[in-house]
């Protein structure tokens, strides 16, 4: 395989006292689903803002296409191809989607010394996007939010797509879904991937990360657990990881092996 | 999420209707021809409709407008200005005092007294944004804080609290008329002269016809109504003052300068309620330091009628100017008519609670929230 686009080399956060990353390495390869799982509060949401530019952190390296980064802004790194889906979606339920599609990267027509939201343009690439992600929407101007959340995932999906994203974040994209939206979504990520673009799939359901995840790196307490690509490790054994073994074992049992 | 479950076939059901309804005009409209309707019906005898009348009612609608536009942008950027009474007092003020009291230049007062009001509005902007409180605490203290300055000011420099002379002031001047003039004169005298319109039968003014121009007041309204629409639905600016209102964190991360777009969206507020304060002492020819006084509260209202919703991300200009026309319509109507002028204020509220119920069950429709 090619070299890593993104290298997250022993990455430190801390908040005051609090030591929210205590030295995490990931790397990304173009083309792969690099599942990051852990539980609440391991340090993913943290982790994932470090590489999204949102936070900076407090020791380690970023190496970014080979080049050591130093992300000012979320802006820089959307610039430079890391685009994020939140948690949270980033989609704005009372916009259209045509107006969510191009939200901070408005096409622009110029009249003069005017320069105009590019209306005709907007609504024929996002209704063309979205079609390709298998969505066919009432209109450009539907508003997101009358989309139901697997959808609107896809939406922004797309969206990171079309802006050039080389690196994609998914922020815990099927935690809130049914099983079929799931579906959607995990679909989605699969053709993302086949695109050739760096995916980096946040979750703490292991059976969302293995069904579409190549490489599986556990984070706990602000700590790798290891990185194991597909096929070296059982879900069983994820799962035992990111609850720190023991304490879940136990569980477990009195609940019939079914969590 | 409430809304997880919807799949697409269930939410392709609405109706024709129903899209219709989520035009945020579509009050705005309604009520216009309501009013309209209503006014025609109980009032036509009255003059309403004469070019006097309408004259009348334009005049005090386009007032509304001014300041509707400005509350209505910064409305659907997620944020309410209190201040905008205040600062109507204030900005007039400002002209009187430094035009007529210091004797400064009018154009060079007029520029003084947009700088320091549309300051006032970045300062406002400034610390929604920098401190996270809620808009409605922050210029409520500008609110009492101008209205403070305005009476302070004139009492302690004049020993009065309203300050004349403006009109002569601006007299010769060539910014004044930009917002004390009329236009179109000669095609009212026209007008006048072939009988359209009545002229003066008797006094000083005989011949002269009554209505003798367009004041710049209104050609600011229409002015701000076009540029207020265009940069709202035609610009890209506009796409992140809705972005702005609707989720500040999700505009935020998709790279959209929420806190700028909130600032500028202050300090436009802040320019139009000192358009309408200078229109407004070159018309009186007097600036008082009760000038404005609730204007903060109509224009929000005007606003409301015309669709958007008091949470942000929702509404359209051309909403609010209508909004602002059936407040102008129904003010006036209702003198013109012989209503009783204190029902005006019953009626406001009954819109009010009309208008705000339509827009919560609009929003439900657009949103799919239950």
């Amino acid at each position: 395989m090619a070299d890593p686009i993104i290298q997250m080399k022993n990455i430190e956060k801390h908040f005051g006292s609090v030591i929210a990353l205590a030295g995490v390495s990931v790397d990304v390869f173009p083309g792969e689903c690099h599942c990051l799982l852990g539980d609440n509060g391991a340090g993913k949401s943290t982790f994932i803002k470090t590489m999204s530019g949102v936070h900076k952190p407090t020791a380690g390296e970023i190496v970014f296409e080979g080049k050591p980064l130093d992300f000012g802004d979320p802006r820089d790194a959307i610039a430079a191809g890391i685009a994020t889906v939140h948690q949270h979606l980033g989609m704005i339920p009372l916009m259209s989607v045509a107006r969510n599609f191009f939200m901070g990267n408005e096409p622009v027509k110029k009249f003069g010394p005017f320069k105009a939201f590019d209306h005709e343009y907007a609504n024929k690439v996002a209704m063309a996007e979205m079609k390709q992600m298998g969505i066919n929407l009432r209109g450009p101007d539907q508003a997101v939010g009358t989309l139901s959340g697997g959808e609107r995932q896809t939406v922004a999906i797309a969206r990171a797509v079309h802006f050039g994203a080389k690196v994609l974040i998914l922020d815990e994209p099927t935690s809130a879904l049914g099983v079929r939206q799931t579906a959607n979504v995990l679909a989605t990520i699969d053709k993302v991937r086949k695109q050739g673009i760096a995916v980096v799939f946040i979750t703490h359901n292991v059976r969302h990360a293995m069904a579409v995840g190549d490489r599986f790196t556990v984070l706990n307490r602000g700590q790798t657990l290891g990185t194991a690509a597909r096929g070296e490790i059982t879900p069983e054994a994820l799962q035992d990881l990111m609850a720190g073994g023991q304490e879940m074992a136990q569980l477990e049992g009195s609940l019939g092996g079914t969590v | 999420m409430s809304d997880v479950q919807n799949t697409d076939e269930r939410i392709k059901e609405t109706s024709r209707l129903r899209q219709a309804l989520i035009r945020p005009e579509l009050g705005g409209m309604v009520g216009t021809v309501a009013v309209f309707v209503f006014f025609a019906l109980f009032a036509f005898d009255s003059g309403m409709f004469n070019a006097q009348g309408v004259m009348n009612w334009s005049v005090v609608s386009a007032q509304f407008m001014i300041i509707a536009v400005g509350a209505c942008l910064l409305m659907i950027a997620g944020e309410f200005d209190l201040s905008v009474g205040s600062m109507i007092g204030f900005a007039g003020m400002m002209v009187a005092i430094f035009g007529v009291t210091f004797g400064v230049p009018m154009w060079l007062t007029i520029i003084i007294t947009f700088v320091v009001c549309v300051g006032f509005g970045a300062l406002n902007g400034y610390i929604v944004v920098k401190t996270g409180l809620p808009s409605f605490i922050v210029t409520l203290a500008t609110l009492f804080i101008l209205r403070g300055f305005t009476i302070f000011f004139p009492q302690t420099i004049e020993r009065k609290t309203i300050i004349g002379g403006i009109r002569e002031a601006a007299e010769g001047d060539w910014l004044a008329p930009l917002f004390g003039a009329k236009i179109g004169k000669p095609v009212f005298q026209w007008l006048g002269d072939i009988g359209v319109i009545d002229t003066f039968q008797r006094g000083n003014r005989l011949g002269e016809p009554v209505v003798d121009g367009i004041p710049m007041l209104m050609v600011w309204a229409i002015g701000l109504v076009i540029f207020g629409h265009w940069l709202l639905t035609r610009s890209r600016f506009g796409n992140w003052i809705f972005a702005a209102g609707g989720d500040a964190d999700a505009a935020r991360n998709s790279g959209v300068p929420v806190n700028a777009v909130k600032i500028k969206m202050f300090m436009f507020t802040a320019f139009c309620a000192t358009v309408f304060a200078v229109c407004q002492v070159m018309e009186f020819g007097s600036a008082g330091a009760d000038r404005g006084l609730l204007k903060e509260f109509e224009a929000i209202i005007a606003v409301v009628i015309g669709g958007a919703l008091l949470t942000g991300g929702y509404g359209s200009v051309i909403g609010a100017a209508l909004g602002a026309l059936i407040f102008g319509v129904v003010q006036q109507g209702l003198f013109f008519a012989g209503v009783e002028s204190s029902l005006f204020r019953v009626f406001l509220g009954v819109i009010l609670l009309a208008a705000v119920i339509l827009n919560t069950y609009i929003r439900r429709i657009i949103t799919g929230e239950r």
